[in-house]
């Protein structure tokens, strides 16, 4: 088993529609020495640039959205379940309120949860799976038991169960619960990585050289798995953002505080489909995909960027048959410009 | 035989944690809603349902939190989950088992078909890659990052309420008796059509992308080189070499991701008010039916637990070296 799982994580990474932003910028340095050629490589990937253009544009909403919602998003008025207008982009609900506004205002709580929830998971992910990667023995069992049992419990009837009992839940409950809930995966990753890290040679140099433990993983360890942490990290995001939409979906959590669960959750609950008010949870929905791909996009950004192997074959496969070459069979073409990046 | 006993003590200890979570869940939770509901439903409550009640929620404050500890697994063995507050008085139990034939028939049958057929496209794509396949992956992309109730609700609008080809809501005709009878079990069919569609259609992006890069990486392997050198047809080396191989990490995959599966399938449930699990899970928060939240959470973790046994199980036959190395 062990022998497939590097294997396994890659893939699953990429599977999971989960983790990425800002770090975009950490991961473009994963090297701290090597600084300019290869940021540029990082940023050259238009995946990678496509999916932090859209979540640079959610952050910058979910900065000034309050301010420029053109109506309270809570306001009531006479307009109501009207069709998306000049008026009311995204059309009104049952009560006369303004989606479009909701939306704006909603974006904040979606973004501060969602990040929120993802450091604080890359947090625990990083101490438990380093330790455990780096201690070895009977610690790491235990650790990686840990890891395990919280990968395998069903993740969103536990977050279900913890919030439904709060006797409050605002946003940063929701953050905290989803992250005790989802550091397990980054968690996992981690250790893998740190596991093969630790029996290089630089490693085993820093050591022969007395260097402290506490050096060794901070100035060893760590930033070469600066591109794993940043994975994960957008993959708890989204990870984050999906639940306490999902949450406030079905109604668990503040439903005073707009988000985009929020409107979704009114709207099924005031049957916006029975009466064909589709402005009231398609804008919402939409929202939620383009963040969530945007995410997706950096992560496939971080993942072509760590695996030459997956940015020769896939992304280059059209020219390569341009130039005659046959990229189903099975062998990692050498192309020139790819050879250039990486110097 | 080794490898399959280690697994097997891993998911004992997983079933372990998760029960010793649900029991200390209402204990480090402020406030004390349950004694509030127990109050509430005075006299509604048999002594006896109460007292489970009481060790469930651990309101038996002169106890000690050891003894209330072997009282709880006490209980749980015995498969009592204590006594619904919306279904008063069916025990949780008999609610649970009344819903999950169908949570299984649906998203059991829905996740089978969804990895099936995703992993099908995948490895095609995957062997094909260059080709228009690779514009699939921005759609599939695109579906995996939508929220599953969301396409519900989308699947809705469009086939049951504008074309009016499907019901929206329930799992069978309210006319008809449940019975084994032909008209039953199509009317079964006919409701599950959508939810079950909608299943396949948000989860199967995640199997196809992952076929998709595990094909990408088996198929630069010597093996795959060596056997297009011998000249075999394009199709054996496709399922015989390489989606043979590929398919590994697929099945454990599935395993580890069963849990995010069932979780945002249950959702589907909930939009769809299909009377499975998940739609009880909501009716309970709901009403904040703690005892059945909790019996619910359980369940699932069981039953994810097992799917995750006969994961591991398949995957032990399928790869050889597991079972060698114990």
């Amino acid at each position: 088993m062990t022998i497939d799982t590097s294997i396994v994580e890659e893939g699953r990474e990429l599977e999971k529609p989960s983790q990425a932003p800002m770090t975009g910028a950490v991961a473009a340095a994963p090297g701290p020495r090597r600084s300019g050629p290869r940021k540029l490589l990082f940023l050259r990937n238009s995946k990678a640039i496509t999916g932090m253009v859209i979540l640079a544009f959610f952050l910058l909403i979910a900065v000034i959205g309050p301010w420029i919602a053109p109506y309270d998003p809570s306001a009531r008025s006479s307009d109501i379940l009207q069709p998306p207008s000049w008026e009311h982009w995204f059309g009104t609900t049952h009560l006369g309120q303004d989606v479009f506004s909701q939306i704006l205002v909603g974006t904040r709580g979606v973004i501060v949860v969602g990040f929120v929830a993802g450091i604080l998971a890359t947090g625990i992910g990083v101490i438990i799976g380093v330790t455990a990667g780096y201690v070895g023995g009977l610690g790491d069992e235990t650790l990686s038991v840990l890891a395990n049992v919280f990968l395998v419990i069903p993740q969103l009837p536990l977050i279900i169960i913890i919030a439904g009992q709060l006797p409050s839940v605002g946003g940063v409950t929701v953050a905290v619960v989803i992250a005790i809930t989802g550091w397990a995966w980054g968690a996992r990753v981690l250790r893998a990585q740190t596991l093969s890290l630790r029996k290089r040679d630089f490693v085993e140099a820093a050591r022969a050289n007395g260097e402290s433990t506490w050096r060794i993983i901070t100035a060893e360890i760590l930033p070469n798995l600066t591109a794993i942490i940043a994975s994960g990290f957008v993959g708890t995001v989204a990870f984050a953002v999906l639940s306490l939409i999902t949450l406030s979906f079905i109604g668990i959590g503040d439903t005073g505080e707009w988000n985009w669960g929020t409107v979704l959750y009114q709207a099924q609950s005031q049957l916006a489909l029975q009466r064909g008010a589709w402005w009231w949870f398609v804008p919402a929905g939409l929202c939620i995909a383009l963040l969530g791909m945007s995410l997706t996009l950096i992560n496939f950004g971080i993942d072509e960027f760590v695996n030459p192997r997956l940015r020769s074959t896939g992304l280059n496969a059209r020219s390569l048959r341009k130039r005659g070459i046959r990229p189903r069979i099975g062998f990692t073409p050498v192309v020139r410009e790819a050879k250039e990046d990486r110097a | 035989m080794r490898f399959f006993l280690r697994r097997l003590g891993f998911y004992v200890i997983t079933f372990w944690a998760a029960v010793t979570i649900n029991f200390f869940i209402p204990r480090i939770m402020p406030g004390d809603p349950v004694r509030a509901l127990i109050a509430k439903n005075q006299g509604r409550i048999s002594t006896d349902a109460e007292s489970a009640l009481r060790t469930l929620f651990g309101l038996d404050k002169d106890t000690t939190l050891w003894q209330q500890y072997v009282d709880y697994w006490n209980l749980i063995l015995h498969g009592d989950l204590g006594t619904s507050f919306t279904y008063f008085p069916t025990p949780v139990a008999d609610v649970i088992a009344g819903a999950i034939p169908w949570t299984i028939g649906l998203v059991g049958i829905a996740t089978i078909i969804s990895f099936t057929v995703g992993t099908l496209i995948g490895s095609g794509i995957g062997w094909r890659r260059g080709t228009w396949a690779d514009s699939l992956l921005p759609i599939s992309t695109f579906f995996s990052a939508v929220p599953y109730f969301w396409l519900a609700l989308i699947a809705i609008t469009i086939f049951s309420v504008t074309l009016g080809w499907f019901p929206a809501s329930g799992s069978y005709d309210r006319s008809l008796v449940p019975t084994f009878s032909w008209e039953f079990i199509s009317s079964v069919i006919y409701y599950g059509t959508l939810p079950a569609l909608t299943i396949v259609i948000s989860s199967i992006s995640g199997w196809i992308l992952g076929m998709r890069n595990m094909m990408v990486t088996v198929s630069s392997e010597d093996y795959v080189t060596v056997a297009q050198a011998k000249g075999l047809s394009e199709r054996t080396v496709l399922f015989g070499y390489a989606a043979r191989n590929a398919i590994l990490p697929q099945v454990s995959s599935f395993a580890l991701s069963l849990g995010f599966i069932v979780g945002g399938t249950l959702i589907m449930e909930i939009v769809f008010s299909y009377q499975g699990i998940g739609y009880y899970l909501f009716t309970a928060v709901a009403a904040k039916d703690y005892p059945l939240m909790q019996g619910i959470f359980l369940v699932i973790t069981v039953a994810v637990l097992f799917a995750n046994i006969v994961a591991d199980f398949v995957y032990g036959v399928l790869d050889p070296r597991t079972r060698q190395e114990g």
